[in-house]
Parts: C-alpha cells; sequence; structure tokens
C-alpha cells in the first residue's frame, strides 16, 4: 500500500500562446519512508508536479485538469481548502529551492517553525518555541538556543535552509517535498543539507520526494527516480536499474552529457543536440523525437509509459531495444 | 615556437574593496580580501580551471586580469608586458587579446541589438572592419564557427535559447582573435543537457584556435573535464593548483579532498562504495579571514600551528603546489 499515489495528473496554465500543459499525464506511487527523485531540465515539469500535489498552484493563470493525488487514502484533489491546509505543513512539508524567498523576513525563524506546530498540533506558544530550539538543534544549526529569537537575515545560505528543514520536520510529515532545496547553495553545504535531510527524513521513516536536475545527487540519495521531460515522466524504476540500465534515449543521452569526477578528463562529452522542448509548442507524439538519433515514423505517434521490465518503466517506442545496447 | 609560451604571469596579485561606514563621515573600517595574493601561469594553448566555493576569489581574480577593477597590489604580465598599472588607453588595445565570456546568457547581451551588431561590435570599436562586406563576412564566419547560421544574424537575442545565446557570447569574444579568453561559470547558466554542447564547442574551438583559456566555475566535475590543470581557491586564496588527473587522483589539501567528497558521481554503485566524508560550516566572511590558515576552522586535520601560521605555497614537484602544513617537510 502506497502512501502517495499519484495517477494521470494533468496540470496546465493560460498564457497568452494559448493553454500550455505544464504536467501531463504523470502518474508515480511512493511509499513511506522512501526517497524518489524527480529529475529534469527547466520546463520538464518537475516543480509543478510538486507543487501540484500540495494544491500550490496559482490559480488564474495555473489548474489542475485531471487526474487523482491519493495520500494516505484520500484523494487531495477533491479536499475542502480547510482540508487540504491540515496537511499543508503537517502531514506534508514543502522545502523551497530559495530558503530566503520561503521565509518570512520579518518574523523570527523560531516563531516561524513554532508556528505550523501551534496551528495543527494546538500546541501552546511558549511550548511550541521549546520544540523550535530542539529541532533547529536536530538539524544541528550552531547555537540554536540562542538563535531562535535571530531574524532570516542573520543567517547564512546553509542556515537557512537548516531552519526550512526544521520548519517541515515541525510536525512530523509522513512526507517531505523538496524542490531543488540545496541548487542556490555551495557544494560543500549542498552536501551537508543533503546528508541531512537524508537523515531526518529516515529517522522519521518520512517519504521524500527530491525534485533535482542534477544526476549526481539522484545517484547519491535516490531509491527510485522518475525523469521527466516536456510535462511527461518517460522513465521511472530503482536508481540502480535506472543508471545501470536506462531504458529511455533521453535518459541516457544526459548520462553521457555530464562529465564524470571518476572518469578520464580530456574525453568529449556526446551532448544531446538541440534544446528542450518549448511546452507552448511540443512536437506532436514523442516529445523528445526531434532531438533522438533514433527517432523514426513511429515517435509521431506518443509512446505511452509501458513496463520494459517488471519494476522498470520506459515511454520509448524502442524501449526493448534499448535495453540491449546499454552496458556495451 | 616549440616551446611552450607563457601567455599570462600572475604574481601576488591582491584586490581588496573597502568596506566603508558612516552616516556624516564615511570612513573606511574595514577591507574585503577578495583576491589575497594570488599566483599562478597559465601557457598557450591550455585551459587553466579556477574553482572554488562563493567568496573565494575567483572571479574578482578573472575581473582583475582584464583590469576590469582595480588592482590593490601585486602583478599581472599578458605576454611578458606587465599590465598591472596600465590605464584605460594603454589597457584597449590589450582588451583585444584578452576577452571574456560571461555566466549569464541573458543578461550580458544587449535585447535591444541584433545578433550581427552583438558580434560585430567590437570590429567596430577596434575599426577591423574596413566596409559593410568585411563586416558582415566576419560576422558570418563567426556564427559560423559556434555553430549558428548565418541568417540568425538579422534576429534579436530573445529569439534565442540559453544554449545559443552563450553561443553569441562566444562569438563576440572571438571576434577580434583574443589569445586569452576568461569564461566566467560559462555553463552553470545552462540546462544539463545544453552544457555538454557548450563545453564541446570550447574545446573544438581552442583545438582550432590555439586558444587560451581561464575557466572559471563551481562545478568541479565541468572545471576539470575542460581544464588541464586546475586551482583551487578559497577565501581569496589558491590552496592547491594540480594538473587534471593528479587533482582527483591524489588531492592533497583538505579542501581540495572535502570539495571532491561533496560532489556526487552519478553512478548508484559508486555512490554506495564511496566514502561520505561531509566537512562541517561554511565559508567565513572575506572581511574577517580566520587567521592562520583560512581553512582551518572547518578542516578535519587541523593542527596548532594552523591556527596562527599561514601555509605557504609549497612545490611539490610535477607541476603540483599546496598551501598546508601538512606537506611541510
Amino acid at each position: 500500500m502506497s502512501l502517495l499515489s499519484v495517477r494521470n495528473l494533468s496540470t496546465e496554465f493560460r498564457t497568452e500562446r494559448g493553454v500550455v500543459k505544464a504536467v501531463d499525464d504523470v502518474s508515480f506511487d511512493l511509499a513511506a519512508g522512501e526517497t524518489l527523485a524527480i529529475v529534469g531540465e527547466s520546463g520538464s515539469g518537475k516543480s509543478v508536479t510538486a507543487m501540484s500535489i500540495l494544491r500550490l498552484i496559482p490559480n488564474p493563470p495555473g489548474r489542475i485538469s485531471a487526474g487523482e493525488v491519493v495520500f494516505d487514502g484520500r484523494n487531495l484533489l477533491e479536499m475542502s481548502d480547510a482540508e487540504i491546509r491540515a496537511i499543508r505543513g503537517n502531514r506534508i512539508a514543502m522545502i523551497f529551492q530559495e530558503p530566503m524567498s520561503s521565509l518570512n523576513p520579518s518574523l523570527t525563524v523560531g516563531l516561524q517553525i513554532a508556528e505550523p506546530i501551534n496551528l495543527h498540533r494546538r500546541t501552546p506558544w511558549a511550548a511550541a518555541m521549546d520544540k523550535a530550539a530542539e529541532l533547529l538543534a536536530r538539524v544541528r544549526l550552531p547555537d540554536a538556543k540562542s538563535r531562535v529569537k535571530a531574524y532570516p537575515h542573520q543567517f547564512s545560505g546553509g542556515m537557512r535552509q537548516r531552519a526550512m528543514i526544521a520548519m517541515a520536520l515541525a510536525c512530523q510529515p509522513q512526507l517531505i517535498i523538496a524542490d531543488e532545496p540545496t541548487t542556490a547553495l555551495d557544494v560543500t553545504v549542498q552536501a551537508q543539507i543533503l546528508a541531512l535531510l537524508k537523515e531526518v527524513t529516515r529517522a522519521a521513516n518520512s517519504a521524500l520526494i527530491l525534485i533535482t536536475h542534477d544526476l549526481g545527487v539522484v545517484a547519491r540519495y535516490a531509491d527510485r527516480v522518475c525523469v521527466m521531460y516536456g510535462g511527461r515522466i518517460v522513465e521511472a524504476g530503482p536508481a540502480r536499474e535506472i543508471y545501470a540500465r536506462p531504458r529511455h534515449p533521453y535518459t541516457i543521452g544526459l548520462m553521457a552529457s555530464v562529465p564524470r569526477l571518476d572518469q578520464e578528463a580530456g574525453s568529449r562529452l556526446v551532448p544531446i543536440e538541440g534544446s528542450p522542448p518549448n511546452l507552448a509548442n511540443l512536437p506532436p507524439g514523442c516529445a523528445f523525437a526531434p532531438r533522438c538519433r533514433r527517432a523514426a515514423d513511429i515517435c509521431r505517434q506518443r509512446p505511452m509509459l509501458v513496463r520494459s521490465t517488471p519494476d522498470h518503466l520506459s515511454a520509448c517506442h524502442f524501449h526493448a531495444q534499448l535495453s540491449a545496447h546499454v552496458g556495451t | 615556437m616549440s616551446v611552450p609560451e607563457t601567455v599570462l604571469e600572475v604574481r601576488d596579485l591582491k584586490v581588496h574593496f573597502p568596506v566603508m561606514a558612516g552616516a556624516l563621515v564615511r570612513k573606511q573600517v574595514g577591507s574585503v580580501k577578495a583576491v589575497d595574493g594570488v599566483s599562478f601561469d597559465v601557457q598557450r594553448g591550455e585551459t587553466l580551471g579556477l574553482v572554488g566555493e562563493s567568496g573565494c576569489g575567483k572571479s574578482t581574480t578573472g575581473l582583475a586580469i582584464l583590469r576590469m577593477i582595480d588592482i590593490t597590489s601585486g602583478e599581472v604580465k599578458f605576454e611578458g608586458e606587465d599590465i598591472s598599472a596600465y590605464d584605460r588607453s594603454r589597457m584597449r588595445p590589450i582588451r583585444r587579446r584578452m576577452q571574456m565570456v560571461y555566466q549569464d546568457p541573458f543578461g550580458s547581451l544587449n535585447p535591444r541589438m541584433k545578433v550581427s551588431e552583438i558580434v560585430g561590435e567590437p570590429l567596430e570599436v577596434h575599426g577591423l572592419a574596413s566596409n559593410r562586406a568585411a563586416y558582415d563576412t566576419r560576422v558570418a564566419s563567426l556564427l559560423d564557427m559556434v555553430g549558428l547560421l548565418p541568417d540568425m544574424a538579422d534576429r534579436y537575442p530573445h529569439e534565442f535559447s540559453g544554449g545559443q545565446r552563450q553561443r553569441i557570447g562566444i562569438a563576440r569574444a572571438l571576434a577580434l582573435e583574443p589569445s586569452l579568453i576568461i569564461c566566467d561559470e560559462p555553463v552553470s547558466a545552462l540546462d544539463v543537457s545544453i552544457q555538454a554542447q557548450v563545453v564541446n564547442l570550447f574545446q573544438e574551438l581552442q583545438e582550432r584556435l590555439g586558444l587560451t583559456y581561464i575557466f572559471i566555475a563551481h562545478d568541479l566535475a565541468v572545471v576539470r573535464h575542460i581544464s588541464h590543470r586546475i586551482a583551487v581557491m578559497y577565501l581569496g586564496r589558491i590552496v592547491e593548483i594540480a594538473p587534471r588527473g593528479e587533482l582527483y587522483a591524489k588531492p592533497l589539501h583538505p579542501y581540495t579532498q572535502a570539495l571532491l567528497a561533496a560532489i556526487p558521481i552519478p553512478d548508484p554503485e559508486v555512490e554506495a562504495t564511496r566514502p561520505q566524508q561531509i566537512i562541517i560550516g561554511e565559508v567565513p566572511s572575506a572581511m574577517r579571514p580566520p587567521p592562520g590558515c583560512r581553512f582551518h576552522t572547518r578542516c578535519p586535520r587541523v593542527m596548532d600551528v594552523c591556527k596562527s601560521v599561514d601555509p605557504p605555497m609549497r612545490d611539490m614537484g610535477g607541476g603540483r603546489a599546496v598551501a598546508c602544513h601538512l606537506y611541510e617537510a
């Protein structure tokens, strides 16, 4: 029984150039305690998928047009506003990319961490503030006790992201969604924050959805992976399986185009030609076809996400042949 | 000229920015030592990578070499000529041979100029196109060189994707046939699938035109891929410099080791067996760098001496040098 089950989710935005489908028929499941990475480039729909789960899509111009998001047995998309508010920050928490713009600059950090505890758990403020200090210590913020009274601008980028994690943990959520949580941070701090996130979610047996463009981060932290392209999932499966035997030309292309520290330097990378698609003007059929070396006539028909092996899905007409090619 | 020729020599370069305070009487209350004693050479046809986290001084070093900001002290020798004290007019002919490619392909191109004007402007500024036909031919060949089509010359920057804009920036930098190009985070703003295209273009152009690059970036995997040698910077200093192979195989400075360990390798099998050594803390302020070795506050191998004595750069042979007390004889 999965904790979260996203079924045929579609989210569209009304723009000057017509209706754009940012998320198109996306389905995936997440078990308790599991870490799922959603990987993709800009415009792939990975962030909109995350925002749609918590119904954080601004309407207008956005709208969740189809699908269901079943969390712990209930469809979040059918809940009343009051019901979804009782879920947000409580049973599902979200961590955003830019900690500075997601923290309120005029409230102390401690107050912002205590707020969901007071709101959702009806804990009196004084006790909630004590809990906030405890949480800041748990995310290993130096001088946690005195920093409860500090304001966000007095924190460095890494400290702010620690505070965001403390806030996310406040009500012991079953699911944490982290949208590019370390993109704005330095390399060594990025490693600290991701390790912390993994550690605290593991300790609480919370599930984690990690939205990222970084294939290295996925390899280090994810149990399972969904690769998105042009608003759709093109490949999904266990992380080890996807990296060892990718079954979509986009995934294969991505892996060949990133330099690896453990490989011989100086060789040529194999780039994916062309650019990521414009969602307002997607090609018919497979969105990756215009950049794909294998593209054939059949690619003008949209490939379904099918099981290539019992736990490995691919949306490529040639997934069966691809699997034979990789590893050679 | 078969002997390797030194294109650039940087000696003890310092760039300090004053910090002012006071409402009525502004006075200097301190300084940010953005670059604080950096020395390196770059050979013709070579790519030197400058890598480090924010505030390490890598971008400031690039700007100081181009003399786009003032040098506090130290020496910058370009093709044998000491340019550290040159004024604007004396820098002008030098800038023809030294160009820059910027990080932001959106902010660095004038949105009101056509591609032909952006790419051709340097030709005009330096009076290198005798007539319209020569100008157009040159622009077309520059666009071709970076993999853009000649008919793109009449379009405006907003009509291009990030990767194509970066190509326009590169074409502009190439217009004056420079010998040195300083690339400041030239691929960090690009999508993963586009980065490889631009990285390959840099490499192809280097082979074809014999260009020398200083490649500044925070992504060690990209820097190592494109650079022949790499200088790792921390808080205004170079802490280690090494050929790319050695740097990964046997990093000497604890900071280099930490930086390498922090970067995940896109392979779950490899990651599962890699020791996870994560260093604590964040980069301290460049206004008040720690005494002694600047890295000592975060160093897992810190010794007493590190807290008071600044380690000098020590030549380790084989083109390697490191500034760390661990390697003192």
